[in-house]
């Protein structure tokens, strides 16, 4: 890459992250406008974020979809490990086509269809089985495991294709069983796909609204839900507040999670220079 | 004694292998496959003022089995036009929208591919932090930034430059942006895999044997990197034919989607059986590229 004559794949990289990052910034500024009136600029305030503190909804529904995620991610993450584990280590067998389209076909389907299929199932359910009887956490718990399960497979197969397999069958030609080289070889290795799997999920689970929407009944309301009845009915400087306190967290979290792996990749780089 | 004791080992083992794979496939298969099978009953139902508000597909009365098919709700949709309209709203929406992801993607992964080793991973993150944030509250962005007294109108009649606003909100423009502004990330990921994957030594190669950047560009890198255009294009093209939010807040009356379209049926109709034949016809439409998007990602699986 040439810095003195920048060139046209390095200007619409630029020109890139400006289209990305221009409109979450606007966000942020109008949080602090004093003037409920979005667009009009009336001074510096943080009036809204006292507001949304006393927004009881808000926070009862931030409350509700924080341990709806935090559910649905670790049951995703078994799920989607198993999952990544079986397509990538056990060769063939019966049923693999569909595992593997099963686990595909979530990343792309509509989630207007996800959504109204899961609710008539579990209209099925009700009638025949007597449960769910009321939609609400668990079934939102069960959708959002089941969508969020095949992005885990995703990445935790990514992760395992580029393991060295040949550790692990060393293992068990000296005599370990599957199950304990599995929790004391490849589960050690593949942690850091385990947890960027689960913080994928998780921010996936906080953040569906469609999905949650159909399979909800009138006792859950999920932070979505709550704002998209907010925000259709036009533009309101109390999300905007929010979504600044949203931007704000991810953000912080990247940086940590940039932070640490520069240094690991550090680290590996001088260990490879001593060797 | 000792050959029994090894095959009831193998036995375990052939159990436990099983009972692995069964884990998520029982899952997946209860709740997400079956599901579809309910969808495609429940189209071929009657609505019904009932709860649930569809009628029987099986009765039995008389001694005599009654198998009721209601092809209506298909039929329904071909009578109205507004949702062949929609169909089509949505399908030309979400090319365009891919289309631009694309084009504006592809060199954005290009220089990610490109630039030094140390600012990769910054540029990744960058690239992923938008679509970790919220999805509802980037696509409400928009809503300040086009609407008639919004920050674009704003600061061209501030300048002097137009006197009235000019109208963006609720046009095929604003859900275009929208929808490009929403999935460009999952563009520029899997194009950024394919084209940092691939080996410089052939860019090397050809441009040994005297041929241009360009040609080289033509020849070599685009064909190479066509897995990550596919899988790009699908990861955006197929959710976007569907997508509820932007059409719903940056879509006016003349920016029907077949997603919304759907959503006003179950929750504003409550006609369970349309929408259900809605979401048959959607799957059918988008059958042909889920399965290429299939077909390019268990290729990565493996």
């Amino acid at each position: 890459m040439s810095m003195r004559r920048p060139n046209f794949s390095t200007v619409m990289l630029v020109l890139g992250l400006l289209f990305l990052y221009l409109p979450m910034f606007v966000l942020v500024v109008y949080s602090f406008n004093a003037s409920k009136l979005v667009t009009v600029w009336a001074g510096f305030s943080t009036q809204w974020y006292g507001e949304l503190f006393q927004d009881q909804q808000i926070l009862s529904a931030v409350w509700t979809s924080l341990r709806i995620a935090f559910f649905a991610a670790s049951m995703a993450v078994c799920l989607g490990t198993v999952a990544a584990f079986v397509m990538t280590r056990y060769g063939h067998f019966r049923g693999k086509t569909a595992l593997s389209s099963m686990v595909t076909a979530p990343l792309v389907m509509p989630e207007v269809i996800t959504g109204l299929s899961l609710l008539l199932l579990f209209v099925q359910m009700a009638q025949i089985t007597g449960w769910p009887a009321d939609r609400g956490m668990a079934t939102i718990w069960i959708a959002h495991t089941t969508f969020c399960s095949a992005y885990v497979a995703v990445v935790v197969a990514a992760r395992l294709r580029e393991v060295d397999h040949s550790i692990e069958e060393a293992a068990m030609d000296l005599g370990s069983p599957p199950v304990k080289t599995f929790f004391s070889i490849t589960l050690p290795i593949i942690t850091p796909a385990l947890a960027a799997g689960w913080l994928l999920a998780f921010t996936l689970s906080l953040d569906d609204l469609v999905i949650a929407s159909f399979v909800s009944g009138p006792g859950a309301n999920t932070l979505p839900m709550v704002v998209f009845s907010s925000v259709r009915m036009g533009v309101s400087p109390k999300i905007n507040a929010l979504a600044t306190l949203i931007i704000l967290t991810v953000s912080l979290a990247t940086l940590l999670a940039w932070f640490f792996m520069r240094r690991n990749e550090t680290r590996r780089r001088v260990a490879l220079r001593d060797v | 004694m000792k050959l029994s004791r090894s095959s009831a080992l193998l036995k375990r083992l052939q159990l436990g292998r099983r009972a692995v794979i069964a884990f998520p496939l029982v899952w997946l298969t209860l709740f997400f496959l079956l599901p579809f099978a309910l969808v495609l009953k429940i189209s071929l139902s009657e609505a019904a003022i009932a709860i649930p508000p569809y009628g029987p597909l099986l009765e039995y009365a008389d001694q005599t089995l009654h198998v009721f098919l209601n092809l209506g709700n298909y039929l329904f949709l071909l009578s109205d036009s507004l949702y062949i309209a929609a169909y089509w709203g949505s399908v030309k929406t979400a090319f365009i929208a891919t289309l631009a992801c694309l084009l504006l993607g592809y060199p954005m992964a290009y220089a990610m591919a490109r630039a030094p080793a140390r600012w990769q991973l910054l540029l990744l993150l960058l690239i992923m932090l938008p679509s970790w944030t919220s999805f509802l509250i980037r696509v409400y962005a928009w809503m300040g930034i086009l609407s008639n007294s919004g920050l674009i109108n704003n600061l061209l009649i501030g300048i002097g430059l137009i006197d009235s606003p000019l109208r963006m909100m609720n046009t095929q423009f604003s859900v275009t942006i929208g929808i490009v502004y929403a999935y460009l990330p999952f563009m520029v990921l899997p194009l950024y895999a394919h084209l940092t994957r691939m080996d410089n030594s052939l860019l090397e190669a050809a441009a040994d044997l005297g041929s241009r950047k360009l040609n080289t560009f033509i020849k070599v890198t685009l064909p190479l990197s066509t897995g990550g255009i596919v899988a790009g294009s699908m990861l955006v093209f197929i959710p976007a034919v569907g997508e509820f939010v932007i059409p719903e807040l940056l879509g006016g009356p003349d920016t029907l989607m077949i997603g919304k379209v759907l959503w006003e049926e179950f929750f504003l109709n409550r006609d369970w059986p349309v929408a259900s034949a809605l979401a048959m016809v959607m799957l059918l439409l988008l059958l042909v590229p889920i399965v290429w998007f299939h077909r390019y990602q268990s290729k990565e699986l493996e």
